[in-house]
């Protein structure tokens, strides 16, 4: 009884849920994967960003570090 | 070296060949799970961008398909989980139960209707596996292998997506 309940459900799932005419895929999706490379290998990372940030702020707070880390470089 | 080894070094090239080789198929098995082939042609280019920023971790001596299906299958999966807010939403603003004296074809379209939406609307790793498993009819093993879970695991899944949908649809006024 159970699994004919279960069986229906099924039937009616696949009646319910579009079947799938075209499986094969059409075109050739390289290109758009070069691109999804190119765009994300020219972002830096973020913790570039919180790092420069951050260089930003302890010189904001300390200048006369600057003249320091000048006369390092 | 072979591909694989140089693939897991960042070669861009033996990249681009297993990209050519395994598209086709990863993009199968996501159209299997999304149903719609916009979406996984999206999910597929997602699928090999995790891929490629995962080569590190890719033991070579391994099968890169089962690992690039798994990897399809987590995309997918999450895509259902962002579709699944979608129609909730759009469910809150119209949940409506037919009524019983209608025609055969109209309760048809109606319990069909009412399933649809009730289905997009089941946790996505329960969807998951009721889709390969129930609509697609795959073996067990194979969605196993996919999810990365035991195969005892998949039926349990299965058992809860059924017991599920069965509540949202008693709840719609369906009764499977």
């Amino acid at each position: 009884m159970k699994e004919q309940s279960a069986e229906k459900l099924r039937k009616l799932l696949q009646s319910a849920i579009e079947p799938l005419e075209e499986r094969e895929l059409k075109s050739d999706l390289w290109p758009r994967m070069l691109q999804r490379l190119d765009q994300q290998l020219i972002r830096p990372p973020w913790f570039d960003w919180a790092l420069a940030a951050l260089v930003l702020v302890w010189f904001f707070l300390f200048p006369e570090v600057i003249p320091v880390l000048l006369y390092q470089l | 070296m072979e591909l694989l080894e140089h693939f897991a070094l960042g070669d861009l090239e033996a990249f681009e060949t297993l990209f050519r080789q395994f598209q086709g198929r990863v993009y199968a098995w996501i159209l299997c799970i999304v149903r719609d082939a916009g979406t996984a042609e999206d999910l597929t280019v997602e699928t090999f961008w995790r891929v490629y920023r995962a080569r590190t971790r890719f033991d070579a001596t391994r099968d890169f398909g089962v690992w690039a299906r798994r990897i399809a299958t987590n995309v997918a999966r999450d895509h259902l989980k962002a579709v699944r807010r979608e129609v909730s939403l759009r469910q809150n603003e119209t949940t409506e139960s037919s009524g019983g004296s209608a025609p055969d074809s109209a309760v048809q379209r109606d319990i069909q209707d009412a399933i649809r939406p009730a289905f997009r609307r089941l946790p996505a790793r329960l969807q998951a596996v009721a889709t390969l498993a129930l609509i697609e009819e795959r073996p067990y093993s194979e969605i196993a292998q996919a999810l990365g879970i035991s195969v005892a695991a998949v039926k349990s899944r299965e058992f809860r997506a059924v017991r599920l949908l069965r509540k949202k649809l008693k709840r719609l006024g369906v009764e499977p």
